[in-house]
């Protein structure tokens, strides 16, 4: 933890006192000064995209773990057949990059469905939750699936013999000890997520980022609102990573009860 | 003495790839025998017992057990609820309690309550004499503990036949008796059993019949008096005299 944070407090540091230091030069802090009315109302515009990329990231999150266990589970069917469709799916999905992904989500999806008698529209909150989660959901798949072939196959026979279904098997014996192989994975999966939200600003989802850029075009100063919108993300992740230490920290406390 | 079959598995074949683990298999069990199947690693022993509960699939042949075929449709679940089995590595789940490994099978698959599955699992626990080690984690106790531990977990599920694979081989020496102890007094209540093992003191006790396997066939089988007197195939005498050396 705290070496993560010392390099970036140094080099926040550093760009403070260039600012400072050099009120002629490239350096214009004005712009989000907390002191002055404009630059509150600046910062106020700025961090009021942490809703929305929190939301985002969540409800995106949430759905990738829900569809990776659902393409996990019959990809390690020891029937072929019921592997492949989710083999397919990984391959697919891990192939399309995520902004060529948005764009159909976003522009597309609806002519699909309308095409097929659905008349839905589309908005950019949940184009970017629908892009996110599933573009993540083939790397959650797979995280899931090396969790689960981590616990010994004497588990699930012995599971099996004292009369559990699959479901069961997954449910109370399986997947409890997989978790805690999961969780580290998953947690850099969020991560990843909470990153790659930023796209959705290019659909004009009102996130952080989208909020950035359309204050450096009304201010001008491109290089202290990006500064600003970097730490933004930063407190973001630092707060993600320090509670998934704390989880860990917990489950390792239960299962040493 | 026409006893009723429990286990009847005819013609029994099974290969890994190119590799025959079971040839031509045919083994009948009645209602409380004891058999004990024992031969040379890799000689399919293991593979068999683990046929009879579909812990494996075979290729051709039959499998009967209680009344019951492994290939109709929900046949392998039907004979596992009659089926306990106890495995060499124990396999416990580490993450419950011992009470709450016992107590899994009877709550889920039987619909017991919490209460009557904790009575249950504590009987069974005062038969293989642990019940103090209710509350603890697997890994806390001994391999003998586990072992029985295992062992109480399988009975909870009261199935009608026990199968064993080589239960005491991970064990430590000083710790083998405890296991085999618990499975005598299993054997005497009249335990129908198929047990893979080594331990040659145990199925001179309690086996009606021992079944030698060599290459993925029954090479031989009879009472141990009369196999342990006068081995008829010299496979049987050689695999004898090296594990009876000891």
């Amino acid at each position: 933890m705290t070496r993560s944070i010392s390099p970036w407090m140094l080099l926040c540091c550093l760009l403070l006192l260039a600012g400072c230091g050099s009120s002629a030069g490239t350096w214009g802090w004005y712009v989000i000064n907390p002191s002055t009315a404009q630059g509150q109302s600046n910062i106020r515009f700025l961090i009021g995209g942490f809703g929305a990329t929190i939301l985002l990231s969540l409800i995106a999150a949430g759905l990738s773990m829900l569809i990776g266990l659902l393409v996990a589970l019959p990809g390690m069917s020891s029937n072929k057949w019921i592997r492949l469709p989710s083999r397919i799916y990984i391959e697919f999905v891990r192939a399309i990059p995520l902004l060529p992904m948005l764009f159909w989500v976003f522009y597309g999806l609806p002519v699909v469905m309308r095409s097929f008698g659905m008349p839905v529209t589309i908005d950019a909150f949940w184009g970017a939750i629908i892009t996110l989660a599933i573009s993540d959901s083939a790397f959650t798949a797979e995280i899931y699936r090396a969790g689960i072939q981590s616990i010994p196959k004497g588990q699930t026979e012995a599971a099996r013999t004292v009369g559990l279904s699959y479901t069961q098997t997954m449910r109370y014996v399986v997947l409890p000890q997989a978790i805690r192989r999961i969780l580290p994975p998953l947690a850099n999966q969020f991560i990843y997520i909470v990153k790659m939200s930023a796209f959705a600003s290019v659909i004009g989802m009102q996130e952080l980022t989208r909020r950035a850029n359309e204050l450096v075009v009304t201010e001008y100063r491109p290089l202290e609102i990006y500064t600003l919108l970097i730490l933004e993300y930063l407190v973001l992740v630092l707060i993600i990573s320090f509670f998934v230490r704390w989880l860990e920290r917990k489950m390792d406390a239960d299962e040493s009860r | 003495m026409s006893a009723e079959r429990v286990i009847e598995i005819s013609s029994l074949n099974k290969s890994f790839g190119d590799f025959q683990v079971l040839t031509d298999v045919n083994l009948t069990v009645s209602l409380g025998e004891r058999i004990v199947v024992c031969g040379p690693s890799g000689s399919g022993k293991s593979t068999l017992i683990r046929c009879v509960n579909g812990l494996e699939q075979f290729d051709s042949g039959r499998i009967v057990v209680d009344g019951i075929s492994l290939a109709e449709p929900g046949g392998v679940d039907r004979v596992r609820a009659e089926v306990g089995m106890v495995f060499q590595q124990f396999n416990l789940f580490p993450h419950l309690t011992v009470l709450e490994n016992l107590t899994l099978g009877p709550m889920k698959s039987r619909g017991l309550s919490r209460t009557d599955a904790n009575a249950l699992a504590m009987m069974y626990l005062e038969r293989v004499r642990i019940p103090e080690q209710a509350e603890k984690r697997p890994r806390e106790l001994s391999g003998g503990q586990q072992q029985r531990v295992a062992i109480a977990r399988s009975l909870c599920m009261k199935p009608k036949i026990m199968l064993f694979d080589e239960p005491t081989s991970a064990l430590d020496p000083e710790m083998i008796s405890e296991v085999l102890d618990v499975m005598v007094e299993l054997a005497e209540e009249g335990m129908t059993m198929l047990v893979v093992t080594h331990e040659m003191g145990f199925a001179r006790k309690v086996a009606d019949r021992m079944v030698f396997m060599d290459g993925g066939e029954i090479v031989e089988t009879g009472t141990p008096a009369t196999v342990f007197e006068a081995p008829k195939s010299e496979r049987f005498r050689a695999f004898l005299d090296k594990i009876l050396q000891h």
